[in-house]
C-alpha cells in the first residue's frame, strides 16, 4: 500500500515538473522576449534592454525558468510585466473563490447524481428510470454557461429573486455569500450531475449483473439490500476515475462561469490577463490551475488504495 | 494518472459483431447530426438575409414572416446567423476530431503494441495533457497568438489527443492479448500487417464512437470559447459568440440567447446520442451473457 | 428415510416465444443425490436458478414446485417469503468462486453475513466467531487468517470452499451445485468434490449437482437426470442409467464421455458412431470393461492405431536447461523486483513422429513452455532447437523456418480467430509469411481444400467466424494451423472448452491429421485422460519444473513421483467411478 502510495507521489511530481515545463516553454519562449513585447513597437534597443533587466529576462531561459519554478514553490509568482504588480497575493485570493465554486459545485453534483443515477439503474427496466436517463442526456447537452444564462435570466431577472452577479466573501457576511453563490454553484454542478449520474447509472448496472450480487441474493438478501451492502461499493470505483477526469472539466468549467456571473476568481484574472496580453500572470493561473488538478488526482488514486483490497496488496 | 484494474479487466473491443439492428439512440442521434448538416449545407446555398448586415430599424424583433427566429440587437437576421454559424461549429469539430484522430490512434496503438518504454512515455504524456482541458489550452493559445479559429481548433484538438491515445491502447492491449494476434504472430506476420489486418479493424468501432463524443466535447469546448470571446473573431458569426452578445439583453430580449442555446445543445446532443447508440452497437459489454 | 424433499413438476422456462427448459419433472427425497447433466445451452442452470427463485426478470417461468416444509410454491411464490428460504433452507455453490464472491468484503464477513441475515445468530462478534469454524470445517487451513483476507488473496479451491461454507452455514435442506469444480484444477476438483459428498452426507442434505462431466456425476450422485435442449431425456439410477441408456442422446454422451471406448480404427466413438458402443458395466473392474470396448489392443491411439510403433526418428525439438522468470511489480520500495520463475531448468527431446502429452495444472508453466517453443516468448536461460532454429535470443526475421515448421492450435475458440475476419483469410494467413510464393487463386485453393480437409464445407470460407459453433471453429484453428504443413503440430488445450460430443470430434480429427501428415504432435492438457488417448509420451510439470517424463502407458499405470500419482489419483474416470459404485 505504502509502495503505491509512493509510486502514485513519484507520478505526481514528474507530471508537476513536466507541466510547469510545459508552460514554460508554451508560455515564456514561444512568444519571444517579454521585454521586446512590452517595450512597445517604436523602443529603442536602451529601452528594452533595461526592461529587460528589470524583468531578469536578459538571463539564459534554464536561469529564468529555475527562477520561476523555484518561486512557485515558495509561492511567489513573480511580478507582472504589463501591470507591474505582484501576482502571488491576488493569485492566493482568487484561488479561495474558485475553490469555494469547484468544491461546492461537485459536492451537489454527487449528492444528485449518486441517487438518481442509482435509481435509473434500478429501474432501468420502468419508465421511471428511462425518464431520469433522458433528462440526464438532455442535462448533458446543455454547457454550462448556459444554463448560467437561463438561470440568471428566469430566477434573477424575471424573478428577481436572488441577485445576477457579483460576489461576496463567506467571512464577511455569509447569507450574502450564500445569495450570490447558489447560481453560479447551481450552473456549474447542472452538468457535472449529469454527466456523473450517467456514470454512476452505468456502474451499477455493471455490478447489478456481478456474480457477487447472485450470491447475496442467493443468501436471502432484498435485491436493495444486496445492492446496497454489496454493490455500492463496488460501483464507486469506476465512478471516483470519472470524478477525478470531471474536476478537471469542473475547473475550467468554472473560468467561464465566473465570467457570466461576474465573479472575481482565478477565472475573471485569466481572462483580463488574456486580454491584457499579460503573460506571466497567464502562466501563474495556468500552473495555478493545473496544480490544483494534478492534486485531486493524487487524492483520488490514493483514495482508491483505501477503497480497493486488490490494489492494495498486489503491485 | 495510474492503470487502473477496473479499465483493464474489462474489453472493450467487441469479441462479436455488431449487432444490426437500429437503436433509439442511434436514431434520434443520427437525426440531430443530420439536422445540424443540413443547417450548415443549407447556409452555403441560401440564407434568408446576409448574415452580417446590420440594420439599426429591425433592432431587437420578435419572429415575424420576415425574420423568422426575429433580429438581434443590431438587427442583423437571427435565423441566418444561426445557419452560418453551424458551419463554424461543425468545423471546428472536424479539424480538431481530425488532429486527435491522427495523433492519438496512432501513438495509443503503437504504445500498445511496442509495450514497454514506448508505452509508459505515451502514456505519462497522455496523463499529463490530460490536466490541460481544451479550454485551458486555448486560452493559452489565445494569450500567445491572439483568438482566432486555427488556435481554437489546434487547442480543441490537442486536448482531445489522450482520449484517443487512451482508447486505442485499451483495444490494442485486448487484441494483442487475444489468441488470434499470437496466431498471427506464430505465422510470422510483421507487426506492421498485425496493425493494419487485425488491430486497426478491431479498434475501429471504439474508435467511431470516441469520435462522435470527442465531437460533442468539441463543439461544448468551442461554443464556450467563442462565448469568452477567444473563438473565431467577429463579424464571422458562431452560436457561442451568439450568446455573448446577448448578454445584456437577457433580461429583456432572451430570445437573442434562446436560438443559439438550442443550437448548441441539439449539436451537443445529437453526437452524444450517436456515440451512445453506436456504443449499444458495438459495445461487448451489451452482448455478454451466460450460459 | 423416504420422504419427499423437494418435488418439480411441469417446470418450463420461456424468454417470450422461445422455450428453453420444457416439462421438468423429477422428484428428491431427503438426503438424495441427483445429478442433473447436460452440454452448454441445456437449461441445467436455469433449471436450478429457478428453484432458487432467481431468474433474470425477463424470463418466465410456469409450473410447480414444493419444497418439504414450505406450502408455496417455489416458483411463484413472493420475493418476501423466498428471501426467507434462500441461504437458509435452499442454498447454492455457483462454478465461478472468484466472481461469486464480493472482492472489497473479507471472507469472515462474506460467510457470518448468511447467518445474520436469517437471524440464526444475532450477534456479530458470535457470527464471527461461528464463520471461522465453518472455515475449519471445510478444512482450509488457519480459518482464522483466511476469514481476514479478501478472496483474491485466496486460492481457487480455497475461495470454492469458502462458497461451500457458506452455503451450508445454516444447515439447508436443499444444496444446488452448479458445475462448482469447472473451474478448478483436477487435484482440486477431486478435494471440493469430496468435501461437498462428505458434508451432504453427514447433514443429510439434499443435492442437485448440475455438470457437464459424467464422471463426476457418477462419483456424486445415486441417481441421475438427463438434460438436452431444455428437456429431460432420460432420468434414473446411476447405474442403470449409465449401463443401460436407452436414450440415443445419453448414449451418445456416454460414448463421447468414454476415452477408453474407441472403435476399431482406435478412434473415439462420437454422437454418429455411438451405435457400436457398448456402456461401462456398473460395478465390473475397469481393466475388463476397457478390453471389452474396443479391440483386444489397448485403447491407446498411439498403440491401437498405429501398430508399427513410431520408428525412432531424428530429434526435432531439443529443449535444455531453460527457465524462464517474470518480474512482478515492485512490492517494496528498495530491494530488487519480486522474481516470479514460470519456467525452471527445463530440459527434453522431442523425436520427429511422436505425440508428445504436455500434462500440468494451471500456473505449472506449460503455457509458458508452448509459447517459447512457437517463439512467441523468450527463455530467460537455457536453449531451445526447434527443427534446426534456435530460439533463444533469435530475432524475428530468424523465426521464420521455425513458423514454416511449428504451428499452434490454441484453446479457446471464440479469442483465437479475429472476429473481423473471413474463415479464407483467417486460414489463408500463415500462407503470406515470407517464402511461400502462391498467387490469389493458388491460395484459395489451398485453403479450399484445407477446409474439406477438416470436414468444413466449402462454403465456409466466404462466411465470419461468429457463424460456426464451438466445434467448428476449433476446425477452422486447425485449418489454420496446418495450411502451410507444418512438421510440428502444438494443441495448447484445444478441446477444454468444447463440450463433450464435440470434444470428441474434434480428438479424431487431430489424430486423422497427425497421422496422414506425419505429424510431430504437442498435446498441452490439464485432463489426463485426454493426453492418455492421444500421446505416447507424457511430461509431467509443476511448478515450472518436470517432476517425471515417460511412456504414457508407464506414467499412468507406475508413476514415480508422488505428484503424478496424486494427479493420476484425482482424475476422476468415467469407467473407474463406475466400478466403484
Amino acid at each position: 500500500m505504502l509502495v503505491r502510495i509512493a509510486k502514485n507521489l513519484a507520478r505526481f511530481i514528474v507530471t508537476f515538473l513536466v507541466a510547469t515545463l510545459a508552460v514554460f516553454s508554451l508560455m515564456r519562449v514561444l512568444p519571444g522576449d517579454p521585454a521586446v513585447i512590452a517595450a512597445g513597437e517604436n523602443a529603442t534597443p536602451e529601452i528594452i534592454a533595461q526592461l529587460a533587466k528589470e524583468f531578469g529576462t536578459d538571463r539564459s531561459l534554464p536561469v529564468q525558468y529555475w527562477e520561476w519554478f523555484s518561486g512557485i514553490l515558495r509561492g511567489n509568482f513573480g511580478v507582472s510585466y504589463v501591470t507591474r504588480t505582484d501576482i502571488s497575493p491576488l493569485v492566493l485570493d482568487k484561488v479561495q473563490v474558485s475553490l469555494i465554486l469547484v468544491v461546492l459545485a461537485m459536492l451537489l453534483a454527487l449528492v444528485i447524481a449518486i441517487p438518481l443515477g442509482t435509481l435509473a439503474a434500478v429501474r432501468h427496466r420502468k419508465l421511471s428510470g428511462a425518464l431520469i436517463s433522458g433528462i440526464s442526456q438532455l442535462g448533458i447537452a446543455v454547457p454550462g454557461f448556459l444554463l448560467g444564462i437561463m438561470l440568471v435570466t428566469l430566477v434573477s431577472l424575471r424573478l428577481g429573486w436572488l441577485p445576477a452577479n457579483g460576489w461576496t466573501s463567506p467571512g464577511d457576511e455569509f447569507g450574502d455569500f450564500l445569495r450570490r453563490v447558489i447560481l453560479p454553484v447551481t450552473a456549474l454542478a447542472g452538468v457535472q450531475s449529469a454527466i456523473l449520474m450517467r456514470y454512476v447509472r452505468s456502474a451499477v448496472l455493471d455490478v447489478m449483473h456481478e456474480d457477487y450480487l447472485r450470491t447475496a441474493r442467493a443468501k436471502g438478501l432484498s435485491p436493495m439490500k444486496a445492492l446496497l451492502k454489496h454493490g455500492l461499493r463496488n460501483a464507486a470505483i469506476p465512478v471516483l476515475t470519472v470524478t477525478s477526469v470531471q474536476f478537471a472539466a469542473l475547473i475550467i468549467g468554472a473560468v467561464v462561469i465566473e465570467r457570466v456571473f461576474v465573479i472575481p476568481g482565478l477565472g475573471s484574472m485569466l481572462l483580463t490577463a488574456v486580454g491584457n496580453r499579460d503573460l506571466l500572470t497567464v502562466q501563474s493561473v495556468v500552473m495555478v490551475l493545473v496544480a490544483i488538478t494534478l492534486l485531486i488526482n493524487l487524492m483520488v488514486d490514493v483514495l482508491y488504495t483505501i477503497l480497493d483490497p486488490r490494489i492494495r496488496a498486489a503491485e | 494518472m495510474s492503470k487502473r484494474p477496473t479499465e483493464q479487466q474489462k474489453p472493450v473491443v467487441p469479441t462479436r459483431r455488431a449487432r444490426h439492428d437500429m437503436n433509439f439512440n442511434l436514431l434520434a442521434g443520427s437525426i440531430l447530426v443530420g439536422l445540424v448538416l443540413l443547417t450548415a449545407l443549407i447556409s452555403f446555398v441560401w440564407t434568408p438575409f446576409d448574415p452580417v448586415q446590420i440594420n439599426s430599424s429591425v433592432k431587437l424583433q420578435g419572429p415575424s414572416l420576415e425574420h423568422l427566429l426575429g433580429t438581434d440587437n443590431l438587427g442583423r437576421d437571427l435565423l441566418s446567423r444561426i445557419l452560418v454559424g453551424a458551419r463554424i461549429t461543425l468545423l471546428v469539430g472536424i479539424v480538431s476530431v481530425g488532429i486527435a484522430v491522427l495523433i492519438g490512434t496512432p501513438l495509443g496503438i503503437w504504445a500498445g503494441m511496442k509495450r514497454g518504454a514506448v508505452e509508459e512515455i505515451t502514456m505519462r504524456g497522455a496523463d499529463i495533457l490530460l490536466a490541460f482541458p481544451a479550454l485551458l489550452l486555448a486560452i493559452m493559445f489565445a494569450a500567445i497568438y491572439g483568438a482566432s479559429t486555427i488556435s481554437a481548433m489546434a487547442a480543441i484538438g490537442l486536448a482531445s489527443v489522450p482520449g484517443f491515445a487512451r482508447v486505442a491502447r485499451a483495444g490494442t492491449l485486448q487484441v494483442m492479448n487475444s489468441e488470434y494476434v499470437l496466431a498471427a504472430r506464430a505465422a510470422s506476420q510483421k507487426p506492421l500487417r498485425i496493425a493494419r489486418r487485425h488491430v486497426l479493424p478491431n479498434l475501429a468501432g471504439i474508435l467511431i464512437i470516441q469520435c462522435s463524443v470527442t465531437f460533442a466535447l468539441a463543439v461544448l469546448a468551442e461554443a464556450a470559447l467563442s462565448f469568452l470571446g477567444l473563438g473565431t473573431p467577429p463579424p464571422v458569426p458562431s452560436w457561442g459568440r451568439m450568446l455573448q452578445e446577448s448578454q445584456q439583453y437577457w433580461g429583456t430580449f432572451p430570445l437573442m440567447a434562446i436560438w443559439p442555446g438550442v443550437a448548441i445543445a441539439v449539436a451537443v446532443m445529437g453526437f452524444n446520442l450517436l456515440g451512445d447508440g453506436l456504443r449499444d452497437k458495438f459495445d461487448p459489454k451489451v452482448g455478454r451473457d451466460r450460459a | 428415510m423416504s420422504e419427499t424433499l423437494l418435488e418439480v413438476r411441469n417446470l418450463s422456462i420461456s424468454a417470450g416465444s422461445k422455450a428453453l427448459v420444457q416439462n421438468i419433472e423429477f422428484s428428491m427425497q431427503r438426503g438424495e443425490r441427483i445429478g442433473l447433466i447436460g452440454e452448454s445451452g441445456s437449461g441445467k442452470s436455469l433449471t436450478a436458478t429457478s428453484l432458487l427463485g432467481l431468474l433474470p426478470e425477463e424470463l418466465e417461468v410456469n409450473g410447480d414446485a414444493r419444497l418439504r416444509g414450505f406450502d408455496q410454491n417455489l416458483l411463484r411464490a413472493p420475493d418476501k417469503l423466498m428471501r426467507a428460504l434462500r441461504g437458509d433452507e435452499i442454498s447454492m455453490v455457483f462454478q465461478e468462486p472468484l466472481t461469486a464472491l464480493n472482492p472489497l468484503m473479507r471472507v469472515g464477513a462474506q460467510v457470518a453475513e448468511v447467518m445474520l441475515q436469517h437471524g440464526k445468530i444475532s450477534h456479530r462478534l458470535a457470527a464471527t466467531k461461528r464463520s471461522i469454524e465453518l472455515l475449519a470445517s471445510v478444512k482450509i487451513p488457519d480459518p482464522e487468517l483466511a476469514a481476514r483476507a479478501y478472496p483474491h488473496q485466496l486460492s481457487g479451491g480455497q475461495r470454492q470452499r469458502v462458497m461451500i461454507a457458506m452455503a451450508l452455514a445454516n444447515n439447508p435442506q436443499l444444496l444446488l451445485c452448479d458445475e462448482p469444480t469447472t473451474a478448478l484444477d483436477v487435484t482440486v476438483q477431486r478435494q471440493v468434490l469430496e468435501l461437498v459428498s462428505e458434508q451432504v452426507r453427514e447433514r443429510g442434505t439434499g443435492l442437485l449437482f448440475i455438470t457437464h462431466d459424467l464422471a463426476v456425476v457418477a462419483n456424486m450422485c445415486s441417481r441421475v437426470l438427463v438434460l438436452n435442449q431444455g428437456k429431460i431425456v432420460e432420468q434414473g439410477d446411476l447405474d442403470q442409467v449409465f449401463s443401460a441408456p436407452t436414450h440415443p442422446y445419453t448414449r451418445a454422451l456416454l460414448a463421447a464421455s468414454d476415452l477408453e471406448a474407441t472403435d476399431e480404427r482406435g478412434r473415439l466413438f462420437t454422437v454418429s458412431t455411438a451405435g457400436a458402443y457398448r456402456p461401462p458395466v456398473v460395478g465390473e473392474a475397469a481393466e475388463n470393461a476397457v478390453a471389452s470396448a474396443g479391440g483386444d489392443e489397448i485403447p491407446m491411439m498411439g498403440a491401437a492405431a498405429t501398430p508399427a510403433q513410431i520408428p525412432a526418428g531424428k530429434a526435432l525439438i531439443e529443449v535444455s536447461e531453460v527457465s524462464r522468470i517474470y518480474h512482478r511489480a515492485r512490492t517494496t520500495l528498495w530491494g530488487p523486483r519480486p522474481e516470479v520463475p514460470a519456467l525452471d531448468g527445463i530440459s527434453f527431446t522431442v523425436r520427429s513422429g511422436e505425440r508428445l502429452g504436455i500434462v500440468g495444472e494451471s500456473g505449472s508453466g506449460k503455457s509458458t513452455l508452448l509459447r517459447i517453443l512457437a517463439g512467441l516468448d523468450q527463455p530467460s536461460k537455457g536453449s531451445v532447437l526447434v527443427a534446426g532454429t534456435e530460439v533463444a535470443g533469435a530475432k524475428e526475421r530468424d523465426l521464420v523456418d521455425l513458423r514454416k515448421e511449428l504451428q499452434i492450435v490454441f484453446q479457446d475458440p471464440m479469442g483465437s480467430l479475429d472476429p473481423r475476419m473471413r474463415v479464407r483469410d483467417i486460414v489463408a494467413e500463415p500462407l503470406l509469411i515470407p517464402g511461400v510464393n502462391l498467387n490469389a487463386t493458388e491460395r484459395s485453393a489451398t485453403v479450399s481444400r484445407m477446409l474439406e480437409s477438416v470436414g468444413l464445407e466449402s462454403d465456409s470460407a466466404a462466411r465470419y467466424p461468429h457463424q460456426f459453433s464451438g466445434g467448428q471453429r476449433q476446425r477452422i484453428s486447425i485449418a489454420r494451423a496446418l495450411v502451410n504443413r507444418p512438421r510440428i503440430l502444438v494443441a495448447d488445450e484445444p478441446v477444454s472448452a468444447l463440450d463433450v460430443s464435440v470434444r470428441a470430434q474434434v480428438l479424431n480429427l487431430l489424430a486423422d491429421l497427425v497421422e496422414e501428415n506425419e505429424l510431430t504432435l504437442l498435446f498441452v492438457s490439464h485432463d489426463l485422460a485426454v493426453v492418455r488417448h492421444l500421446c505416447d509420451k507424457v511430461i509431467v510439470m509443476k511448478d515450472g519444473k518436470i517432476v517425471e517424463a515417460g511412456n504414457t502407458k508407464q506414467i499412468y499405470t507406475n508413476p514415480a513421483h508422488p505428484y503424478t500419482a496424486e494427479l493420476v489419483a484425482s482424475s476422476l474416470n468415467l469407467r473407474e467411478e463406475l466400478a466403484r459404485v
